[in-house]
C-alpha cells in the first residue's frame, strides 16, 4: 500500500485509536462543558453591558462560547494532539526509525492528526454542544452549504493547527526537552485563537494582529462561518487565509526537517 | 509508614522535590522558557480580562481593581496548590504504567510521593503573576482596611490553597479506579478559578447554590471577598459564612483524605 490509500488508512486508524479512550472522552467532554456554562455567563455579563460588542450581539456571543469548547480539542488549541507521540519519538530517538520508512514523516503525522480530530470533533464536539443547547439559547445557521463550508474550515484549521505542533515536535531535535516551547505554543494559540475572548473585541491594532497571526485559522474563523458572521466573498477569504498559513507552515516544517536530518544526532545512540 | 511523624513527610516531600528541581534545571534553555511561558500564560489570561474592562466600567457590579482582587486571589491559592500538588493528575497515568505499585511499596506515604513526584518549580511562574495582580488590586480597590480585614487576606489564601489541593488529591483518588478520567478533576480546579475570577453576580444563584453547598469552591475567595470588599451576599446568608473558609477547608481537607485512603483501599494494580 502506497500513497493516498497508505494514509488514509493511516487516518482511519487514529480514528480508531482515540475511540478507544472512553472514560477520557467523557471526562474532557464534561469539563468541555463546564467551562462552556461558566464563560457563557462571562458573557452574557459583557454583553449585557455593551449589547453590540464587536458586531456580536448576545446570543451570537454565547454561541461562540460553545463553538470553541466544541472545537478546542478537535483543532488542539491545547495542544496533545497526534504530535504528541512525535514528541516522544524524537525525545526517545525512535524518530531515526521513521525516517528510514519509505513514508513521508510530515504526511503520516498530519493523516493521524486528521483522524483524531475527526473522532474528537464527533465525541467532544456534540456533546458539549447538546448541553449549551439544553441551557442557552443558541443560534446555528439552517442552511446545509454553511455547514459543509464551517466542516471545510475546521479541516483547514486542524492542518493549521498540525503544523504549529509539527514545528514543535521538530524543536525537540535542538531543546531535547519541549515542554517549554509547548507550553509557549499553548499560550499563543489559547489567546490568539479567541477561546476565551473572540478576536472580534480586541481592541484596535491588536485585532488587527490577531486577525493576521496563524492562530485566527483555528477557531474565530471556522467560527464566523458557522455564525455566519462571514457571508460571500468574504467566507472565500478566510478560507483562502487559512489555507496560505497551512500551506506557508507545512512547508516550514519540510524545510526544518531537512536541516534537522541533516545537522542534528537523534538521541539514543 | 502511614504512621510516619509530620516532619519526617516534610522531609521527604522537601528530598524529592529538591531531587526534581536539580533534574528541571539540566536542560537550561527548556527551563528558562517554561518559567518564561508559564508566566504569560497566566499574563495573557489576565490580559483577557483587562481587554473586556476596554469596553465596559463594571462587571456584575465590579470595578476592574476588584475584579483583580478576585483574580489575583483565587490564582494564588490556585497556584500554590498547583505548585504543590500539580503532580496529581498524573495518578491515572501512574496506575496505567504499573509505577503506581512500586510507589506503595516504599517507606514513605503514597500521596507525599505522588505530590513531590516531577515537582515543577516552573509554577511558581503562576504564582509570580497572580502576586503582582493581586498587589495591583490591594493597592487600587477601594478598601476601608479594618484589623478583621487585614487578617482575613492572609487567611483567605491558605484556605483556597488548602481548597484547591484538596479538590486536586480527590481528583487523583478518582483516578485511581478510572485511571483515563484525569481531566475531570480540571473541571473543577481550572474551571473553578475561571469562575472565581469574575464576581459571583453574574452567575444565576443556582450556580452559586452549587459552589457553596456542593463543591464549596466559592470559599476560596468569594465569601471572605464580600467582606473585605464590603458587598452584599446576592444569596443573603449569615454574615459569619464570610469567615467560614477555614470551616470548609477543614472539611474538604478531611473528606479528601478519606477518599484518597479509600481509593488506595480499593486499588487492584492493573496486572501482570
Amino acid at each position: 500500500m502506497s500513497g493516498p490509500g497508505l494514509y488514509a488508512a493511516v487516518a482511519v486508524r487514529s480514528f480508531r485509536r482515540y475511540s478507544t479512550y472512553r472514560a477520557a472522552t467523557l471526562a474532557g467532554a464534561f469539563t468541555n462543558s463546564v467551562f462552556g456554562v461558566i464563560l457563557a455567563y462571562t458573557f452574557i455579563a459583557l454583553w449585557s453591558e455593551r449589547p453590540d460588542l464587536g458586531g456580536y450581539d448576545v446570543t451570537t456571543a454565547v454561541t461562540f462560547v460553545w463553538i470553541g469548547q466544541a472545537l478546542l480539542t478537535p483543532v488542539a488549541i491545547f495542544a496533545s494532539g497526534a504530535e504528541a507521540d512525535l514528541v516522544e519519538r524524537v525525545r526517545t530517538g525512535d524518530v531515526a526509525i521513521d525516517l528510514y520508512r519509505p513514508t513521508d514523516l510530515q504526511l503520516w503525522w498530519l493523516a493521524a492528526d486528521l483522524g483524531r480530530a475527526a473522532f474528537q470533533l464527533l465525541a467532544r464536539g456534540l456533546p458539549p454542544t447538546l448541553i449549551g443547547l439544553l441551557i442557552f439559547d443558541l443560534r446555528f445557521p439552517s442552511n446545509p452549504v454553511t455547514w459543509l463550508v464551517f466542516l471545510l474550515s475546521v479541516v483547514l484549521a486542524v492542518t493549521v493547527s498540525f503544523s504549529i505542533r509539527y514545528l514543535l515536535a521538530l524543536s525537540g531535535f535542538w531543546l531535547l526537552d519541549v515542554r517549554g516551547a509547548q507550553t509557549l505554543t499553548i499560550v499563543l494559540s489559547t489567546f490568539f485563537s479567541g477561546l476565551f475572548l473572540p478576536l472580534v473585541i480586541f481592541p484596535g491594532w491588536l485585532k488587527d494582529v490577531a486577525f493576521a497571526l496563524p492562530w485566527a485559522s483555528l477557531l474565530q474563523l471556522p467560527a464566523d462561518v458557522l455564525l455566519e458572521e462571514r457571508t460571500g466573498w468574504s467566507v472565500v477569504q478566510a478560507l483562502a487565509f487559512q489555507a496560505a498559513w497551512a500551506t506557508a507552515l507545512l512547508l516550514l516544517g519540510r524545510l526544518v526537517l531537512r536541516v534537522a536530518t541533516r545537522r542534528v544526532v537523534v538521541q539514543g545512540g | 509508614m502511614a504512621d510516619a511523624p509530620a516532619l519526617g513527610r516534610a522531609r521527604a516531600y522537601g528530598l524529592l522535590s529538591w531531587m526534581w528541581i536539580r533534574s528541571s534545571m539540566a536542560y537550561r534553555t527548556s527551563f528558562v522558557i517554561l518559567l518564561t511561558s508559564s508566566f504569560a500564560i497566566t499574563f495573557l489570561d489576565f490580559a483577557a480580562i483587562l481587554i473586556m474592562f476596554a469596553s465596559v466600567d463594571r462587571l456584575g457590579g465590579f470595578s476592574v481593581s476588584e475584579v483583580a482582587f478576585l483574580y489575583g486571589s483565587t490564582s494564588l491559592a490556585l497556584g500554590f496548590a498547583d505548585l504543590f500538588g500539580g503532580s496529581l493528575d498524573r495518578v491515572g497515568a501512574r496506575v496505567r504504567d504499573g509505577s503506581l505499585d512500586a510507589m506503595l511499596l516504599r517507606p514513605v506515604p503514597t500521596l507525599v510521593q505522588i505530590m513531590a513526584d516531577q515537582f515543577a518549580i516552573r509554577r511558581l511562574g503562576r504564582v509570580l503573576q497572580a502576586v503582582l495582580v493581586f498587589g495591583w488590586a490591594l493597592a487600587t480597590a477601594d478598601i476601608g482596611w479594618t484589623w478583621d480585614r487585614v487578617l482575613l487576606v492572609p487567611a483567605m489564601l491558605v484556605c483556597g490553597t488548602a481548597i484547591f489541593l484538596a479538590i486536586l488529591v480527590l481528583a487523583g483518588a478518582f483516578q485511581v479506579l478510572a485511571s483515563d478520567a484525569a481531566d475531570v478533576g480540571n473541571a473543577f480546579t481550572y474551571g473553578g478559578n475561571t469562575m472565581l475570577q469574575y464576581p459571583l453576580t453574574i452567575y444565576p444563584t443556582e450556580v452559586v447554590r452549587a459552589v457553596t453547598f456542593v463543591v464549596p469552591v466559592a470559599f476560596v475567595n468569594w465569601y471572605p471577598a464580600l467582606h473585605i470588599l464590603d458587598r452584599a451576599d446576592p444569596l443573603n446568608l449569615p454574615t459569619w459564612w464570610q469567615f467560614a473558609s477555614p470551616l470548609a477547608a477543614a472539611v474538604m481537607c478531611g473528606v479528601a483524605a478519606m477518599c484518597w485512603r479509600a481509593a488506595l483501599r480499593h486499588y487492584r494494580s492493573t496486572g501482570s
